[in-house]
């Protein structure tokens, strides 16, 4: 059924993002592009249930409700994965930032040996 | 103890995390032995960057604790600035560590000039070696080569000696204790030159109480049950 095929794919997906890929403009375009329409899929499901269930046949789920659930899923893991690794990234720049501060306070502290 | 020519040109980087019961003298043993000794305090909030200054220590002070390797990749960043510095020798704060080991790697660096030198409690040296330790040991060598690349007796030894050249290349990710994995995983990509040399790790009660207070304690375990496998009591 092709929702297997998107289920895994995306699942592919997110655990590629775990490990690879830099911040570049297009993922975030990518990124922007999805919640847009995370956002418009979500106002044209609820105002069109009909179209929802008929989507969910489309792709081989029997209930609209149980593809709204699987999107949750998705979305849920990429976000995951996202605020890791931002965690990460910001950590890396706290340790250099760390180190800048010992290294330039050492110099400091040398000077003020030199003036003494 | 002999001064080797490469001891005056050898930054030792020590990495330190409230050590302040035994930093002092550690620091003593150092002092005057090598070039520089650089103490990377940690963020230990306690008196340990004091007294390694006033045992003769050059210290940098990290604002917080950020982990060994950061306080690793700081000390080596602070020896690559240093024109004059031609080998870094790594050497733990809590006294684990013999000076005499240190002397040996940073003579054996200079001699065969190698990138890496590494500590390996585990090289056999008494004769004749029964049988069912050899094995372990090969066993031992050969899942090293598959896990790092780099045939290695003991991976997780904090006794080592870095060439100015490995130190150039050595940019540590990992801030905690996943740096000596990494430093390995660096050697192998840049198929840096390496040896190991013998080093006793002696685990004094203070060393080991202090690693059951963090995560460590899995490490010195692990180390701890390897040794008795190997049929050698940690001296």
């Amino acid at each position: 059924m092709i929702i297997q095929v998107l289920l895994v794919a995306a699942l592919l997906l997110a655990a590629l993002y775990t490990v690879r890929g830099r911040r570049t403009a297009l993922s975030m375009a990518i990124r922007r592009v999805f919640v847009i329409a995370f956002f418009a899929g979500g106002v044209v499901a609820v105002l069109f249930p009909e179209l929802l269930t008929l989507t969910a046949h489309q792709v081989g789920v029997g209930r609209g409700a149980d593809l709204v659930l699987y999107a949750l899923c998705i979305a849920s893991v990429f976000t995951a994965i996202g605020t890791y690794r931002r965690f990460r990234e910001l950590e890396d720049r706290f340790v250099e930032l760390s180190r800048a501060l010992a290294l330039a306070e050492h110099r400091t502290r040398g000077d003020q040996h030199l003036d003494a | 103890m002999p001064h080797h020519p490469f001891m005056a040109t050898t930054c030792v980087v020590v990495p330190a995390y409230r050590e302040a019961a035994v930093i002092a003298g550690v620091v003593a043993t150092l002092v005057g032995r090598f070039g520089e000794v650089v103490v990377v305090d940690d963020g230990s909030r306690d008196a340990t960057g004091d007294l390694a200054a006033a045992a003769g220590a050059t210290v940098l002070r990290h604002p917080v604790n950020l982990g060994q390797g950061a306080a690793l990749q700081t000390g080596f960043e602070y020896a690559a600035q240093q024109p004059w510095v031609t080998h870094v020798l790594t050497f733990d704060a809590d006294g684990q560590h013999h000076v005499d080991d240190a002397v040996a790697a940073v003579e054996l660096a200079g001699r065969t000039g190698v990138d890496l030198v590494l500590g390996s409690r585990f090289l056999e040296e008494s004769d004749p070696v029964p049988a069912l330790r050899r094995i372990v040991l090969r066993a031992g060598v050969v899942f090293s080569r598959w896990t790092t690349g780099l045939e290695l007796t003991d991976t997780h030894n904090g006794l080592r000696v870095l060439s100015r050249r490995a130190i150039a290349s050595l940019r540590l990710r990992h801030h905690g204790m996943a740096h000596a994995s990494e430093i390995l995983e660096v050697a192998g990509r840049e198929g840096w030159s390496y040896r190991e040399v013998p080093a006793r790790v002696h685990y004094s009660d203070y060393s080991v109480a202090k690693g059951q207070s963090s995560l460590n304690a899995v490490n010195v375990l692990l180390d701890l049950a390897v040794d008795r496998i190997r049929g050698r009591a940690a001296a």
